[in-house]
This record gives structure tokens, sequence and C-alpha cells, in this order.
């Protein structure tokens, strides 16, 4: 097998390694790191120097039962295909991230959240079983203790994420209806986001906006409703590595503007597709390619409640810097949260995407900096530039899961890049 | 009327993109392999997608003893009865001079074994006058060539038994599409690193029902392959045998 150049999502940290893709399920062994779909940004899916296993062929429907939403699969299943097939059925994945293209078990290594956090909680919360591959194949459920909560949000690192079982939630159809308000300034955007009493809720932000417009955006609302299954529509491509300059201030600042008056200002009501509501950026293949050649980097905290003025701040600093991009998002979030290296926390969670240049990586540093003061977190399947003493300090349970992982894979054969480089498995 | 697809070698990946896409339809799949745990499986994801049944049955493209049950068990469902056959196996051209023996197994695999089960077939779908089948050979079957040419003859051999089939079946109503692939991202071909103009086995399955719907016998996956063959097919013996491509 001959050793190919990789990336995550963020594709500004790379590997060089082998990737195989086993076939068939007797083919997994826990002797190598799996990966999904590499929605991730850093290097959660990278291991430079040795081999990784692409999931995504093992992606089937194991079980599934009608009545009451009990759903077995494959762990390279997306949560994408899984919204397709299921609600017109009448059921959907619990929780559903950002982006179709995340696996089942990328889901489950990384305890994703959505839109609906508030209320559901995070991924994991609605997964009753989970086939590990570790020397044997092994089933654990939520009363495995330990092994569970260090397997839930764990990076993979306890063994292969073959299979799972899920308890998908009720849909009304497979069409969202939204309604759309505008947010004039930071404290609107937050009273906005605290007064939604909707199942999901997301609020975009434009990262450019100063002043009094600061924290301007748009918050949306969304239920499931039943409509007419729409055709299927084709989705584009970005050919190349677009150029340093597509993504540059003056037009990130000309797109979002156009882009919040794009909502009238007495708000509306509108019917958009699931995919369209939950995966919005799915239907442009390789969107990140607008980066161009170097990458970029996702910053994402979370802030406990009490710390939003810590978060507006952060919010100030972005502004100014210019560097943001039109992808930025505010969101509030509940409690749910599976595991012991689980992100979510009671809060606000802000995320913005920045081109991979040095002064981004300075402003990603104070914004980190920041984050630690509030009491805050950052997201694993988003890093690639923290340190290890940080990570640990934000998920007080790293040793606990550490521990668990020593166990589970004593001879580090699951180690990723991320894991050496925030030297996350050293008990 | 509903459909039955009969699914031979339904472990490989073009299979398994193949049974997902008429499952989708709501056709009876019948799941025909060697390995039966993960035929259970991909029965399984066939039901859950939409398929009027699936039954995974066993099928040894060696061992002629099981072809009647298949058979039986597609004219069971009470469907229009179609077949594709994935079937094959490529040991390295360095593994067959080391073992000729390797040769027979080759043969057997890609062309009397799957020959046979549809002649067995045959005389059902005549009678049906109706359905459709879809017989995957390779381009590797279009010239023979130093890297391959045992496999090679084996879908030269299987083109052409398709092509005496469409004669027969054809003008009873059942229509016989053979395909030829390119290189294709699948596990055959995953040691092999880059290949020219690969394609993946969603895009092979769209190929497909695209030429069914239109009726076509011969369809070139990429299609850049069919230009691209008949350019080496003309090229004079006395050159080629001096080529390696």
């Amino acid at each position: 097998m001959s050793e190919t150049e990789y990336t995550g999502w963020g594709r500004a940290l790379r590997a060089k390694g082998i990737l195989t893709r086993p076939d068939t399920p007797s083919a997994l062994k826990a002797d190598a790191p799996a990966t999904g779909n590499r929605r991730s940004y850093g290097d959660a899916p990278l291991n430079s120097g040795g081999t990784a296993m692409d999931m995504t062929r093992l992606d089937r429907i194991i079980a599934f039962d009608r009545e009451t939403g009990v759903l077995t699969v494959e762990a390279g299943i997306t949560l994408g295909e899984l919204a397709r097939l299921l609600a017109p059925q009448g059921w959907l994945p619990a929780v559903m991230p950002g982006t179709g293209f995340a696996t089942v078990g990328g889901a489950i290594a990384m305890d994703v959240h959505g839109k609906n956090h508030h209320i559901a909680g995070s991924f994991c919360r609605h997964v009753t079983a989970i086939t590990l591959i570790q020397d044997k194949p092994r089933k654990i459920t939520p009363k495995s203790g330990a092994l569970w909560k260090a397997t839930c949000g764990g990076l993979g690192q306890t063994g292969i994420i073959a299979q799972a079982t899920l308890q998908l939630t009720r849909a009304r159809g497979d069409m969202m209806l939204v309604s759309e308000r505008r947010a004039t300034d930071w404290d609107h955007h937050i009273a906005l986001l605290d007064a939604s009493d909707a199942p999901y809720t997301v609020g975009w932000i434009d990262a450019t906006a100063t002043g009094d417009a600061l924290g301007r955006g748009i918050v949306e609302e969304g239920e499931t409703c039943r409509g007419l299954r729409p055709s299927a529509r084709g989705t584009k491509k970005i050919p190349m590595d677009a150029p340093h300059w597509a993504l540059s201030g003056p037009i990130v600042k000309a797109f979002n503007a156009a882009y919040y008056r794009r909502v009238p200002k007495s708000g509306r009501t509108v019917v958009r597709t699931i995919q369209d509501f939950f995966f919005p950026l799915d239907k442009i293949h390789d969107w990140n390619r607008l980066y161009g050649k170097r990458g970029f980097h996702q910053f994402q905290c979370v802030v406990p409640l009490d710390q939003s003025g810590a978060l507006r701040d952060m919010m100030k600093m972005i502004a100014r810097s210019g560097l943001a991009s039109p992808l930025a998002v505010l969101k509030r979030m509940g409690e749910g949260r599976e595991g012991y290296m689980s992100f979510p926390m009671e809060g606000y969670t802000l995320a913005v995407d920045f081109p991979n240049r040095p002064q981004a990586r300075r402003l990603i540093a104070k914004l980190e900096a920041a984050t630690v003061a509030a009491g805050g977190r950052l997201y694993l399947a988003k890093d690639a530039l923290s340190s290890g003493d940080a990570i640990k300090a934000m998920y007080p349970d790293t040793p606990k899961w550490a521990r668990t992982v020593a166990k589970a894979d004593p001879d580090g054969h699951l180690q990723t890049d991320m894991t050496r480089r925030l030297d996350l498995r050293t008990i | 009327m509903n459909d039955t697809w009969i699914i031979l070698g339904a472990s490989s990946t073009i299979a398994k993109a193949f049974t997902r896409s008429v499952a989708e339809t709501g056709a009876h799949v019948i799941l025909a392999g060697r390995r039966m745990d993960d035929l259970d499986a991909t029965a399984a994801d066939a039901s859950a997608r939409g398929a009027a049944g699936a039954t995974p049955v066993m099928f040894d493209a060696r061992d002629p003893a099981t072809f009647q049950q298949i058979v039986d068990t597609a004219v069971a469902t009470g469907g229009t009865v179609s077949c594709a056959v994935f079937v094959g196996s490529m040991p390295a051209q360095d593994a067959i001079d080391a073992d000729p023996s390797l040769i027979d197994g080759t043969i057997t695999d890609s062309l009397t074994g799957p020959a046979r089960f549809l002649q067995m077939l045959a005389p059902l779908m005549e009678a049906q006058g109706d359905g459709a089948i879809v017989g995957v050979g390779s381009v590797a079957g279009d010239r023979g060539r130093v890297g391959n040419y045992v496999y090679g003859a084996a879908k030269a051999g299987f083109a052409t038994y398709l092509s005496g089939l469409r004669n027969a079946l054809g003008r009873h109503g059942v229509h016989v599409l053979t395909v030829k692939p390119g290189p294709v991202d699948t596990a055959m071909t995953a040691g092999l690193g880059k290949q020219p103009f690969m394609t993946t086995a969603d895009a092979v399955v769209a190929d497909i029902h695209k030429a069914l719907a239109k009726k076509r016998n011969v369809l070139y996956t990429k299609l850049i392959w069919w230009p691209v063959m008949t350019i080496i097919k003309l090229i004079p013996e006395p050159i080629f045998k001096k080529m390696s491509i």
C-alpha cells in the first residue's frame, strides 16, 4: 500500500500515511485509528507515518424498527444519508451537526451537537449501544460506565466504532418550517436565542460588523413539517483552490451585509428542505477549497451562560481583526453531554472560520486565552492549534478518560496526530 | 408488476451500490454470494431502503450445485426476474505465473460460472419475455495485455458469451447489457495505487441505469474508455506486442 497525503476539513494540517478502506466488517482490526469522512477540521482524523482506516465503505443499515425508531447501522453511514432515507418515513437522527457528510462513527467520537442542543443534548445522548472492535468485538451501552463515557466524544481511542444503535426522533415530514429574524446587535441576538423555544434554533452572526452593529445577525428557528418531496437537485462543486483574496476583508464584509439584508426587517417564514436547513453548505461540494491551498481554521468555543459578556469581547476582537469569513455561528447550548471529553456545556457557543494566516493564528491564540479565562472550552472537532495544557485545563475529566483509554488500547495503536499533539493519552 | 433482481456476487462494491439503487425503487433483491453474514447485513440495508424483499442466498461460481436454489428463490417472488452479474476474480499476473493452476479458478469465476448460471436462467427469462441481464465485464477483455491477460481472457470470453446471449434473448424481449468498466475505486483496485480514468461504484451504477433505460447493448464506463479501447484495439499486433500498456 502506498502512502497518500490527506487532511481534515480545514486542510491546514496535513498527514502522510497509509489509508485503508475495509469493505467487510470482518476486515476490521483495532490496529489503526478509524476515520469517517474526515469532517473534523484539525488533526483528529490524521495519523502521520502510520495507517488510518477509512470506514465509509461500511455504511449499511443493519436493523430498523419503523414503529419505535430504533436503528442499528454500520458506523460509516452518513447522517445526511440517514436523513434522506428516514425523513420520508417519519424519522430523523435525533441530533444532526452542520454537515450531512459526518458519519455516525465520527458523530459518536466527537459527541457532536446540532441546532437542537438546547433541547435534545448531544448526539451520544441518543445512542443506546455501540459495537467496539478491541482485540475482539464488544458491545457497550450507557450502563458500561467508564468505557461508555470514554467512547462518547472520546476521539475513537477506545476501539474501532463499528456499529451503533440510535434512538431516532419523530419527524412530521421531510420539510422544515423556518422563521428568520434579524438580530440587530449582540444583546438583541443573545435575547432572541434565550427566548427561543423552537425545536431547532441557531444564529448566523456577521463577524465583520463593528460598533453598534456588533453581533448582528439572523436567528433561525425551525421545526419539521409535511410537504411535497422536493425533486433531487444537483450539487455544485468548487473545481479548484481559490486564490487567497477570494475571502478577503472587503468581499466578506459586502457579502455579509447583503446576507443580513436578505431577511426583511419584519422577519419572514419560509419552507426549506431538511437538507437545506441542516446542511446548508453541503450543496457546494469541497467548499473548503474556497480558502485556497493554505487551508483554514475554525475557532469554536463554548462559555458558561453568565459569561456572555466575555464572548461579546471576543466577538469584538474578531470583528476588529477583519479576518473572519462569512461562516460564523452563535448558539445557546443546553447541558446535554455524554462523555468525559464531550464539548457541550450550558452556555453560548461561537464558531468562526479564519483563513490559515499568521494574523489569524495569533488571533485564535488570544481567543483561546479568553475562553480559558471565561471558564469555557474549545471543540476538539475543530481544534488544530491549541496546546495540551490548555485543553486539559478545559476538560477536567481528561485523566479519567486517559486511564480508561489506556486499558482499552494498551499499545496505543489508535493514537492520532491530535492525541499526540495535545499529549492527551499520557496518564 | 414488481421487479425482482438477482444480484450475483452481491458482496462486491459495485454490486452493493447497484443493490441500493434497485432497493430504493422497491424491487425485490436476491443477494447471491459466498459471505452469508455480509449478505445478511446487505439484505437488512436493502429492506430499510425500501426493497419489497431482500433474500440472501448462497452462490459460489465454482459450485454449480448452488445455482438452482437462486433461480427458485427468484421465481418464488412472483416478480419479473432480472439478473445482474458482478462476479469475477483477478489474481495478480505474477501469482498466475508462479501457479498456472490459478487460471482455472479465474476462468470459472469470471466466465464459465456466471455463463452456466445465465444459461439456466435463460429459458425462464425467454418465457417471461421481459426483464434485463446486466453482465459486468471489463475493458481488460478488449485486448490481452502483459499485466493481466488471464483475467482479460476470461472477461473477453464473458463479453462474447453475452453478445451471443443478447442475440438469443433479444428477440424474446429480454435486454442484455454488457458493462465494461475501466478501473473502479473498489477493494479489487485498492492496492494498485492511482489508476487512469478511475471512477466510483456509484457512478458506474448511475451509468448502468441510464444504459438500461436507453437499451444500450455495450456500456463503457467511464465513457472515455470507448475511444481509448477503440484505438487500443486498432493497434496492429506487431506493434502491440512490443508495448506495455
